[in-house]
C-alpha cells in the first residue's frame, strides 16, 4: 500500500500541475447560469400575503422555486432525465407542494420555503392519469391519485396510503379525471370513447363505492380535453361537432342536459376545439360556477352556470389568453388581448360579475425577436385598501418567462430556451472604430504615394483623437466613486480586448431561438427567435466570415434540417448583432445530405459553403461567378464523404467541374454485425506546433498528422455482454483507405470520442469488468517523414505505426472535448464533463500509449509517466470548483489570443464559461510581479555603467598624462 | 492482506482469460464436420478495374481473387497482363490526372455456402492513374474485414506513391502487375493492463522486503523528528501565555 502511495506521489511530482483557482479568483474569469427549462406547471405561493415565490415544474424534469422580485432561483431539484423523472402533476397546498413523478411512480411532498423533501413514497408503476387534493370541512388532508386501474388516497402529512381501490371495469373504461368537491366523496371520471361516461363515487373515509353511474355520451372521447367540473359538482362538457354544451350533475342526474351554443348566441370558430377553463380556489370547496369557454384562437367567453342555466357574463373578443386568480375571498380573471402589433394589454375582471376592475390595465410589450405569448400565470394580491393588485408571468413560445408589474414594468425575464443549447460557436468581437480604421488602411490596395500619405496622416489624427478621448474619460471616471463606474455591455461597447479573451458566444437552442452572449460577463447581447422550426430539427452552425475582414460584416450561417424529410433552410445572420443578413440564402428544394465549408473565399472574404443534395448535385453559397470559377479550378481536389448509418455505408465523392459529383470509394459495414454510431473528424482551426516527439535518445518520432482522417465508431448489433463490442476505424476521408481497424471486445457504448492531432481518445463501458475505461490511439509515421513539405492523402503509401493503451476511469462521463489554443504549443488537456456536475481537466499526458510498463533511463529522459492502469480523478483538476454544471451535454473550446489560454464553455441544463491554462500562464506576468525591483535594478545598472565609464575615462586620461 | 489480493486477481483474471478464449474458440458458429471442406475450398471473386479519360467508370475484369475462408482467411490473386490498348489508355488517363479505380464484390468469408458468401454491392477504391503508371503497376491491395468475416473495405496504394511526372518510356514496364495482396482483420484493442501492474508492484514490495532498513515503520524511522517537533511545539505554546498576560496588564 505504501508503495502505491509513493508511486502516486511520484506521478504527482512528475507532472506538478497546479490548476486550482485561488479564493480571490472565484468568479473573476468564469460565470455560471442556471436554468430550469420549459415550464409545464407554475404555482404562485399564495398562502402568505408577502410571499415572493413561484414554483415551477418543467419539461426538463426540474422542480424549482424562483424569487418573484428578481427572477433568481431560490432552490432547484434536478431529477433524472427521460420518462423516469417526468413530472406528471404539481399540486400545492399551504407550505406543501405535492409532485407526481415518473408516470405515477413516485409521490413526493416538498416544503416550498426551503425546498426540502417532506416525504416520498413509491407507488406501483402504472399509467398515471390524474391527481387532485381532497379536502373536507375546509381542511385539505389527502391527495387522490388516479391511475389506469386503481385509485388511491394518501395523507398529505406523511404520504401514507389511506386506501387503495381497484376501478370497476377498468378494461373497457378509460378513467381520466379525479374530482373532489369537499363533501366527503371522491369521484373518478372515466369514458368509454363514443359510448358513455362512467362515474364512480368513493367514500373518503374507507374507499367504499357509494355510487356508480354511467351516462350516455356518444360524442365524447376525451374528458380532460373537453370537460370540466363547474359549480356544485356539475360536469360540463363541450362538443364542437354539435356545437353545444352538456351538463351533468354528478350527485343526482343520470342524463346529460344539452345546451346548444346557438341558444346562447354563440358560434365556434371552424376547425377549433373549444376549451373549458374552470377554477377551484380551495380544494375543500366546490369549484366556482363561473368559467371560461374558448371558442376560437382569440375568442373567450366568461360564462356562469346557475340552476342549470348558462348565462354569458362577458364576451372577450379578441382575447388570446385568460387566467383565474384568487386573492382573498373574491376571484378575478385576467384577460390578455392584443393592443397593437407590438403590445398586448392585460385587464382584470371580477369573475362574479364580469365587470372590469378599475386601474388594472397592464401593458405587455411583445419582443420583435421573441415568440408569441403562450401561457399566462397571474399573481393577484389585495392591496391595503382592499383593492386587487396583480403581477403576471407570461410564458412565450420561445420558452421565455417575463414577469411584469403594473403598469407594464418588466421586473425580470428568464430565457429558459438556454437550458437546451444544441450547438454553439465563438466569434471574435469586432475591432474598435480606430483599430478598424487602421486595418482598413492596410486592407485597401495602394493607389499612389500622396494618397497613401494622406490616408496615413488622417488615420494618425483619428488615433490621436481617440487617445485624447480615452484620457479624458479616464480622468472623468477617476473622480467618480468606483461603484458608479458601470461597465454595461451594449453592442456599442463591444470590442476586442488586447488578448482576444472576450468573444461573442453564438448559441443555437432546440426551440429555434438564437442567442448572442458576451463571454466575459454572460449577459445576453441579442436574441433572435426563428419561428417555423420543425420539432425534430438538426442544426449546424458555421462561421462563413470572421470579423477579420473589415468593412465586410461577420457572417454566420445556420443550416436547419428537418430530420424526417431532409429538407433544409439556411438562416444567414451577423453574429455580433444578431440581425438577419441582407444576403439572401438560396432556396433548397431538395433534401440536403451533406454540407461542408471550404477554405475558399469569394471576393468578399466569405468562405464557400457547399451543399450536397440527394441527387448528389452540389450547390455553392455564395454562388457568385468568382466562386464558381474558383470551384472549377479546384474541383479535382475537393473530396467529401457521405455516411448512411442505416445501411452502414460510407462513401467518398469527388467534385467535378460542372458541380456534379462522382463516387470514388465505398466502404460498407454490414448492419447485421455493427452500426455506425459516430464519426469524428479533426477541427479545421486546429494547429499542431511540433511535428514529432523527441525521444530519450534524441531521435525524433514523427507524428502522423493526416488532416483528412476520420474516426468512425461502431457498436455491435448483438448486445449480449459476452459478444458485444465497439469498433474504432480510422479512415482517410479522401481515399477511403482504412488506416486502422480495432475492436474492443466485451464492451458497449455510449462511446465518447475526441479526435485531435495524431491521437484519438475514446471512453466506453466494459461489460467484462463492469467499469468505464478510456483508450487512446496514437499514430506515428516513424523515425522518418515520408514527405515533410506537404501532406497529401493521395501519396502516403506507408501505413502509420499505431500505438494503443487503455486505462480504468472511476466515473462515467457525459461529454468530452480537448482544449484548443492559438498555435498549439501549449500541452493539451481533455475536458471531461462528469454526471456529478464537475468538469475535469485531464492532462493528455496521462493518456499516452507510450507510458512505459517498466521505467527506463530513456523514458525518464522523455518525461513519460510510468503506466498505471487507473486514471485518478484529482479534485484540483475540477475547473469549476463548486459551480456544479447540471446535465452537461456538450463542451466547447475556443482559442484565445494568448497561447496559454483556452476558453471553455460547458452547456447542458446550465451554462458555464471559464478559461483554462493547460501549461499554466507561461506568457503572462503574474499579478504580483515586482515591477519596482526590476526597474530599480535596471536604473541602478544603467547609472553604474555611466559612472564607471566616466571613471574609466578619467583613469585613462590620468594614465596618458603620466 | 495487501499481498495475496493482487495475486488472487491475477490468478482469477488469467483463469478467466483462458476460459473466455476457449469459449470464443468453441463458439465460431460451425459444426465440427464442416471445417474440412470450408477451410480448404477457396472460392473466387472478380477483381475489376476501370480507367477512363471521361471519368465515367466502366469496370472490366482485372483478375480473380481466390479467397480461402476460415478462421485465418487467406487470399491470392491471378491476373492477366495489360493489353496494348489498355496500356495506352492508362497512359492517357495518367496524362489528364484521371483515376485508376478498382472494385471487389462484397464478400462474407465465414459463410459455408457459396450463395451466402457474396452479397449485393461492391467495395471500391482508387489511386491516381499517374501513380499507377509511375510505379510500373506495382500496387498493394488490402481487403479489410470486420470481426465476423465480412469484407468491409478495400484499399489500394502504389509504391512509390508520388506522381513526379517521370515518363515511362518502356512499354514492358506496364505489362505485368506486381501486386501485393493481404487480408487485414481488425486488431484487438488492449484493455487496461492490471495484471502486469500488480505483478510489478509485488516485485517492488518484495525488493523492499529484502532491505531491512526500509521495512521499519514510519514512527520507527522518524521518531526523533516527531519528538523534536512535539517538544518545539510545547515550548512555543508554554512561552506564549506570559506574553499575552503582560499585554493585558499594561
Amino acid at each position: 500500500m505504501e508503495k502505491l502511495i509513493l508511486l502516486c506521489l511520484k506521478c504527482i511530482l512528475l507532472c506538478s500541475i497546479v490548476e486550482a483557482v485561488f479564493e480571490d479568483q472565484v468568479g473573476k474569469f468564469d460565470w455560471r447560469q442556471q436554468y430550469v427549462g420549459k415550464v409545464r406547471f407554475a404555482h404562485f405561493d399564495t398562502h402568505m400575503q408577502s410571499s415572493k415565490k413561484v414554483l415551477l415544474a418543467t419539461e426538463n424534469n426540474v422542480f424549482a422555486s424562483l424569487n418573484t422580485r428578481t427572477g433568481e432561483l431560490l432552490w432547484r431539484h434536478v431529477d433524472m432525465t427521460g420518462p423516469e423523472g417526468n413530472i406528471d402533476a404539481l399540486l400545492q397546498y399551504g407550505q406543501d407542494a405535492v409532485l407526481m413523478v415518473g408516470n405515477g411512480r413516485q409521490l413526493r411532498s416538498w416544503d416550498i420555503n426551503v425546498g426540502g423533501l417532506n416525504w416520498e413514497i413509491v407507488l406501483d408503476s402504472g399509467s398515471f392519469q390524474s391527481a387532485c387534493l381532497v379536502g373536507q370541512q375546509d381542511f385539505v388532508k389527502h391527495v387522490a391519485v388516479l391511475k389506469k386501474t386503481v385509485i388511491s388516497l394518501h395523507y398529505l402529512s406523511n404520504g401514507h396510503q389511506k386506501w387503495v381501490e381497484n376501478l370497476p371495469e377498468s378494461e373497457t373504461v378509460d378513467y381520466q379525471a379525479v374530482y373532489s368537491g369537499g363533501n366527503g366523496e371522491v369521484y373518478a371520471l372515466g369514458v368509454v370513447p363514443h359510448s358513455h361516461i362512467a362515474i364512480v363515487a368513493y367514500s373518503l373515509e374507507d374507499g367504499e363505492i357509494i355510487k356508480q353511474i354511467s351516462v350516455e355520451a356518444p360524442w365524447l372521447s376525451n374528458i380532460q380535453a373537453s370537460c370540466a367540473v363547474i359549480g356544485q359538482g356539475m360536469l360540463t362538457c363541450v362538443d364542437s361537432a354539435a356545437g353545444s354544451l352538456y351538463t351533468l350533475d354528478l350527485h343526482e342526474q343520470s342524463q346529460m342536459t344539452q345546451i346548444p351554443l346557438q341558444s346562447l348566441g354563440l358560434e365556434v370558430t371552424p376547425g377549433f376545439q373549444p376549451v373549458l377553463v374552470s377554477t377551484q380556489p380551495n380544494p375543500a370547496r366546490p369549484p366556482l360556477s363561473e368559467f371560461f369557454l374558448q371558442l376560437g384562437p382569440e375568442h373567450h367567453l366568461l360564462l356562469q352556470l346557475s340552476d342549470g342555466q348558462i348565462v354569458t357574463l362577458r364576451d372577450f373578443k379578441p382575447a388570446m389568453l385568460v387566467a383565474f386568480a384568487t386573492p382573498g375571498e373574491k376571484t378575478v380573471a385576467a384577460v390578455m388581448s392584443p393592443k397593437n402589433k407590438t403590445a398586448c394589454s392585460l385587464n382584470l375582471f371580477s369573475a362574479e360579475s364580469g365587470r372590469r376592475l378599475l386601474d388594472t390595465t397592464l401593458i405587455f410589450n411583445l419582443d420583435p425577436n421573441g415568440g408569441k405569448p403562450e401561457k399566462l400565470h397571474v399573481q393577484a394580491f389585495l392591496k391595503k385598501d382592499d383593492s386587487v393588485g396583480y403581477r403576471v408571468m407570461v410564458q412565450t413560445e420561445d420558452h421565455m418567462l417575463t414577469f411584469i408589474q403594473q403598469p407594464g414594468r418588466v421586473m425580470w425575464t428568464r430565457d429558459e430556451a438556454l437550458s437546451d443549447v444544441v450547438t454553439m460557436e465563438m466569434v471574435d468581437l469586432p475591432l474598435t472604430g480606430t483599430q478598424a480604421e487602421l486595418e482598413g488602411e492596410f486592407g485597401k490596395k495602394a493607389d499612389g504615394l500622396l494618397s497613401m500619405l494622406l490616408k496615413r496622416l488622417s488615420s494618425q489624427v483619428i488615433l490621436l483623437q481617440a487617445w485624447i478621448a480615452h484620457l479624458w474619460k479616464m480622468f472623468y471616471d477617476a473622480r467618480k466613486p468606483r461603484s458608479q463606474v458601470k461597465n454595461d455591455v451594449t453592442i456599442e461597447t463591444l470590442s476586442r480586448d488586447e488578448f482576444n479573451l472576450q468573444k461573442m458566444m453564438v448559441m443555437v437552442t432546440a426551440s429555434g431561438k438564437l442567442f448572442g452572449i458576451d463571454s466575459k460577463t454572460g449577459s445576453i447581447v441579442w436574441r433572435h427567435y426563428l419561428d417555423n422550426i420543425p420539432s425534430n430539427a438538426a442544426f449546424k452552425l458555421m462561421v462563413q466570415r470572421t470579423t477579420a475582414h473589415f468593412p465586410h460584416p461577420p457572417q454566420c450561417t445556420l443550416l436547419i434540417k428537418d430530420k424526417d424529410t431532409g429538407l433544409a433552410t439556411l438562416h444567414v445572420f451577423n453574429p455580433i448583432f444578431g440581425r438577419k443578413s441582407h444576403v439572401t440564402p438560396p432556396a433548397l428544394p431538395q433534401p440536403i445530405l451533406q454540407s461542408l465549408m471550404l477554405p475558399l473565399m469569394d471576393q468578399d472574404y466569405a468562405k464557400v459553403l457547399l451543399l450536397v443534395d440527394d441527387q448528389y448535385k452540389v450547390s455553392a453559397f455564395p454562388s457568385t461567378k468568382n466562386v464558381l470559377q474558383q470551384l472549377q479550378e479546384m474541383a479535382s481536389s475537393i473530396f467529401f464523404y457521405l455516411v448512411d448509418s442505416n445501411q452502414g455505408r460510407l462513401s467518398g465523392y469527388r467534385l467535378r467541374t460542372d458541380l456534379s459529383t462522382e463516387l470514388i470509394w465505398e466502404v460498407v459495414m454490414p448492419t447485421e454485425v455493427q452500426k455506425i454510431v459516430s464519426i469524428k473528424g479533426k477541427r479545421p482551426n486546429e494547429h499542431v506546433h511540433s511535428q514529432g516527439r523527441v525521444m530519450g535518445d534524441r531521435s525524433v518520432l514523427y507524428k502522423y498528422l493526416n488532416p483528412n482522417l476520420l474516426a468512425v465508431v461502431t457498436e455491435s448489433t448483438d448486445l449480449h455482454q459476452e459478444r458485444s463490442f465497439i469498433g474504432i476505424l480510422l479512415i482517410d476521408g479522401v481515399t477511403g483507405r482504412i488506416i486502422h481497424e480495432a475492436v474492443q471486445r466485451r464492451t458497449r457504448g455510449p462511446v465518447h470520442v475526441v479526435h485531435s492531432e495524431n491521437w484519438v481518445v475514446y471512453e466506453y463501458w466494459s461489460t467484462k469488468s463492469r467499469r468505464n475505461e478510456f483508450s487512446v490511439i496514437e499514430l506515428y509515421e516513424g523515425m522518418e517523414l515520408y514527405n515533410s513539405t506537404v501532406f497529401s492523402s493521395l501519396d502516403r503509401p506507408h501505413a502509420p505505426q499505431v500505438l494503443q493503451q487503455s486505462y480504468i476511469f472511476p466515473s462515467s462521463i457525459s461529454a468530452m472535448e480537448a482544449t484548443l489554443t492559438e498555435k498549439g504549443i501549449t500541452s493539451r488537456h481533455l475536458l471531461v464533463g462528469l454526471p456529478s456536475g464537475g468538469i475535469l481537466s485531464l492532462p493528455k499526458m496521462f493518456l499516452d500509449p507510450r507510458r512505459p510498463e517498466i521505467v527506463t533511463e530513456q523514458s525518464r529522459e522523455e518525461n513519460l509517466i510510468p503506466y498505471a492502469p487507473e486514471l485518478l480523478i484529482r479534485t484540483e483538476w475540477f475547473i469549476n470548483y463548486n459551480q456544479t454544471v447540471s446535465r452537461v451535454r456538450g463542451i466547447y473550446t475556443a482559442p484565445s489570443g494568448l497561447e496559454s489560454t483556452c476558453l471553455v464553455v460547458a452547456y447542458g441544463l446550465d451554462i458555464y464559461q471559464t478559461r483554462v491554462y493547460p501549461s499554466k500562464q507561461f506568457d503572462v506576468l503574474k499579478d504580483d510581479y515586482d515591477y519596482m525591483l526590476i526597474s530599480s535594478v535596471l536604473f541602478a545598472l544603467f547609472f553604474a555603467t555611466m559612472i564607471s565609464k566616466r571613471l574609466a575615462e578619467v583613469k585613462l586620461l590620468n594614465r596618458a598624462w603620466r | 492482506m495487501a499481498r495475496p489480493l493482487p495475486f488472487k486477481i491475477a490468478v482469477v483474471s488469467t483463469v478467466l482469460f483462458f476460459v473466455c478464449t476457449s469459449y470464443v474458440y468453441c463458439n465460431n458458429g460451425r459444426r465440427v464436420g464442416d471445417v474440412m471442406d470450408t477451410e480448404f475450398s477457396g472460392f473466387s471473386v472478380p477483381l475489376e478495374h476501370s480507367f477512363e479519360v471521361d471519368e465515367i467508370a466502366k469496370f472490366r475484369v482485372r483478375g480473380a481473387l481466390v479467397l480461402k475462408a476460415g478462421r485465418e482467411p487467406s487470399v491470392s490473386l491471378t491476373q492477366s497482363q495489360l493489353s496494348e490498348e489498355d496500356r495506352t489508355k492508362l497512359k492517357e488517363v495518367a496524362a489528364v490526372d484521371g483515376l485508376y479505380r478498382i472494385r471487389v464484390p462484397r464478400v462474407f468469408l465465414q459463410a459455408d455456402r457459396q450463395t451466402e458468401r457474396q452479397m449485393e454491392g461492391y467495395l471500391t477504391s482508387f489511386v491516381r492513374a499517374c501513380a499507377m503508371v509511375e510505379s510500373h503497376l506495382s500496387d498493394v491491395i488490402s481487403l479489410h474485414t470486420d470481426v465476423s468475416g465480412y469484407v468491409i473495405g478495400v484499399s489500394i496504394v502504389t509504391f512509390p506513391g508520388a506522381c513526379r511526372g517521370t515518363e515511362v518510356e518502356d512499354e514492358v514496364d506496364l505489362e505485368v502487375f506486381n501486386t501485393t495482396l493481404s487480408i487485414m482483420p481488425p486488431v484487438n484493442a488492449p484493455g487496461p493492463d492490471t495484471a502486469l501492474f500488480v505483478e510489478r508492484m509485488e516485485q517492488e514490495t518484495e525488493k523492499k522486503g529484502k532491505n531491512p532498513q526500509e521495512q521499519k515503520s514510519f514512527f520507527a524511522k522518524y521518531w526523533y523528528l516527531i519528538l523534536g517537533g512535539a517538544i518545539f511545539l510545547m515550548v512555543t505554546n508554554s512561552a506564549q501565555p506570559p506574553a499575552g498576560g503582560g499585554r493585558e496588564q499594561s
